[in-house]
């Protein structure tokens, strides 16, 4: 079992240690996804319905919306 | 108002921006596994060689395009709140499905395809690499089956009391018939897409004079690839519209520019339409009781110029050269669903048999005269925007019923609220035009696509052709066209999805919930700076992507 471990974390390993065009694509998907999810997510899209308390409030809020508010005309 | 539509472009930026990654990386990756089969089966080293520079392709292309379908997400959570809740776990479990499975095993096996070459077995890591084709192709299964939900609900029920969809059967969502034709259908464009992408990159190396023989084989096997997918994609996209039809007239009437239907329509090939044409305001009543002749001469002035294949549209709709297809005005008007009974086109409206769980009043729909020996019966929208509304206090008077505990008011309520649930979207619409897509936008995508689709099949006849013939590099006229087949590829998919996603406006919910009601109430001005926030970041992305991967070719076989 160890050994499996092992060899698959040599694997990986060796295969990022490898890499070359591979680096520069690395780079791209984490400055990708630290925008994503340092800057897009919590500065620009709160889960408006999950700031509710509970299920109750958010069944609440979106029968409001539906049936006093929601038509955005 | 603003904020529906900034919402909308938000998405559609969103939405588009991540499309163009995905139908490459679908496409592409069947090819690379065909390759690698045939290197490993064969033996050729060459198919090695060639699998491995499409890998490098593949990898910039699914890179860059890697979670950018997340954002999409984050939307719904925060632009789409409301349609968010009330589609419940029917949108939920098939995006769970998708992140859990297809994402887990695609990203695993990846790993394997570009670190395994000199570690694994030929065949281990060829079935790596077709178990990745297949991580690719099950992620886009689940979100086309969370798209054919919204164009055709099925599979659900809803609850009240929680303001949202209930699965209550998993395989009416899975094997929704438009899921099924939806899911073909669009991969088979994506494989498409790879092929001519690959048949363009090719082009490029013998117009360069380098790889000959790795760029004639992949032409080779793109074409190939591309002519049996253009077949499937011909097939699903028939299926298409018999299920657009029988579904969503609406949208089949604004693809083909038909305000007013009638028996035998043709198929228009190719028009240019007239500007300012207003839905409605050519009649006051139906074409099927007036007759072809009023009809044709009602839609004298849609169109400037139009090439017309005679009774197509009417047979490919309902595989009756003479069936009446319903005009944009008809439906307006409540009746498109008035087809012989007696004839095999006879359909009945998505409204009356396709939501399941709801209580309907058939006995008050207007009963069409039979001019045609046809005894339908429909409603138009005016009334369906009636019943809405009725629907829509029903659930506010279901609500207050329940926080008084008033158990006879709550039942009063409930009834009112499923008698009436089929047209709970139209209650949020003023007036029956607001249920008409955009016409042009519609049309003109629609066309684009269609005529793209027959192109790229002459393109993969022509391309098999000169293989035969040995006589592909002495065209270089034609290598430049394959070359700029490659950005009418991206235009002909997105044409796809205006097609199928502007083509249904204003429903998020076919029938149940409009753009207007789906939309959290955010500042306008907010939405509007995170769509040009996202213009300039996806502008970003796509420029490193596309000189990334133009590195990748050019130096590609360079002699240095």
């Amino acid at each position: 079992m160890l050994r499996l471990l092992r060899s698959i974390y040599s694997f990986y390993a060796d295969g990022f240690r490898a890499m070359t065009l591979g680096r520069t694509l690395w780079v791209i998907i984490l400055i990708k996804l630290s925008i994503m999810f340092l800057i897009l997510r919590p500065l620009l899209f709160p889960n408006l319905l999950g700031r509710l308390d509970g299920d109750k409030a958010r069944t609440e809020h979106v029968v409001k919306e539906l049936t006093e508010g929601g038509t955005r005309q | 108002m603003e904020v529906v539509f900034w919402s909308r472009m938000q998405f559609a930026l969103t939405a588009g921006f991540h499309w163009i990654f995905v139908p490459l990386t679908i496409g592409l990756i069947m090819l690379i596994a065909v390759m690698e089969t045939l290197y490993v089966c064969r033996g050729e080293e060459h198919w090695k060689r060639s699998a491995k520079f499409w890998m490098n392709i593949f990898a910039v292309n699914f890179a860059v395009g890697v979670a950018t379908g997340l954002i999409l997400e984050f939307e719904f959570g925060t632009n789409w709140s409301n349609y968010s809740w009330f589609v419940g776990d029917i949108f939920g479990a098939p995006l769970a499905i998708e992140g859990i499975l297809a994402f887990f095993m695609e990203s695993v096996f990846i790993a394997v395809m570009f670190f395994g070459w000199n570690r694994v077995s030929k065949r281990f890591h060829l079935a790596a690499t077709w178990l990745t084709a297949l991580g690719a192709t099950l992620s886009a299964l689940w979100i086309l089956v969370a798209n054919a939900w919204m164009q055709l609900p099925a599979g659900m029920t809803f609850n009240p009391d929680t303001v949202r969809h209930e699965m209550t059967d998993f395989w009416a969502v899975l094997f929704s018939p438009v899921a099924m034709n939806k899911f073909v259908h669009t991969i088979t464009s994506c494989y498409v897409l790879g092929s001519v992408v690959v048949i363009g990159i090719s082009a490029w190396f013998l117009l360069k004079k380098r790889e000959a023989q790795m760029a004639k084989n992949s032409m080779l096997l793109a074409a190939v690839f591309g002519l049996l997918s253009s077949a499937v994609l011909i097939f699903t996209g028939d299926g298409s519209a018999q299920q657009v039809a029988r579904h969503q007239p609406m949208k089949l009437a604004a693809m083909e520019g038909l305000y007013n239907g009638k028996n035998g329509v043709g198929l228009v090939a190719f028009g240019v339409l007239r500007p300012g044409v207003e839905p409605g305001e050519r009649q006051a009543s139906c074409s099927r009781h007036k007759g072809n002749a009023a009809a044709d001469a009602q839609n004298s002035n849609v169109f400037w110029w139009k090439l017309e294949l005679p009774n197509m549209l009417s047979w490919l709709a309902f595989r009756d050269g003479n069936a009446f297809v319903p005009g944009i005005n008809d439906i307006i008007n409540g009746c498109h669903c008035g087809l012989d009974p007696q004839s095999p086109a006879y359909i009945k409206c998505s409204f009356h048999q396709e939501i399941p769980n709801q209580v309907r009043d058939d006995s008050t729909l207007h009963p069409l005269p039979p001019p045609d020996g046809g005894g339908g019966k429909t409603l138009p929208l005016s009334e369906r925007i009636s019943r809405g509304k009725l629907a829509i206090h029903a659930l506010a008077d279901y609500t207050q019923a329940k926080q008084a505990a008033d158990s006879a008011a709550m039942r009063t309520a409930r009834a009112a609220l499923d008698s009436n649930f089929a047209h709970f979207g139209y209650g949020y619409l003023s007036h029956p035009n607001q249920a008409v897509p955009n016409v042009p936008l519609t049309f003109y995508s629609f066309h684009i696509m269609v005529i793209l689709g027959f192109a790229f099949v002459a393109l993969f006849v022509v391309v098999l052709f000169l293989l035969y013939k040995k006589t592909v590099e002495k065209y270089r006229w034609l290598l430049y066209v394959m070359l700029w087949s490659i950005p009418l590829a991206y235009l002909a998919s997105m044409s796809g999805w205006i097609v199928a996603e502007v083509g249904r406006q204003p429903w998020v919910i076919q029938d149940l919930m409009p753009t207007m009601a789906a939309v959290s109430r955010l500042e306008a001005g907010a939405v509007k700076l995170t769509f040009f926030l996202f213009a300039a970041l996806f502008t970003v992305l796509l420029t490193v992507e596309l000189r990334i991967m133009l590195k990748q070719i050019s130096k590609y076989g360079k002699k240095t």
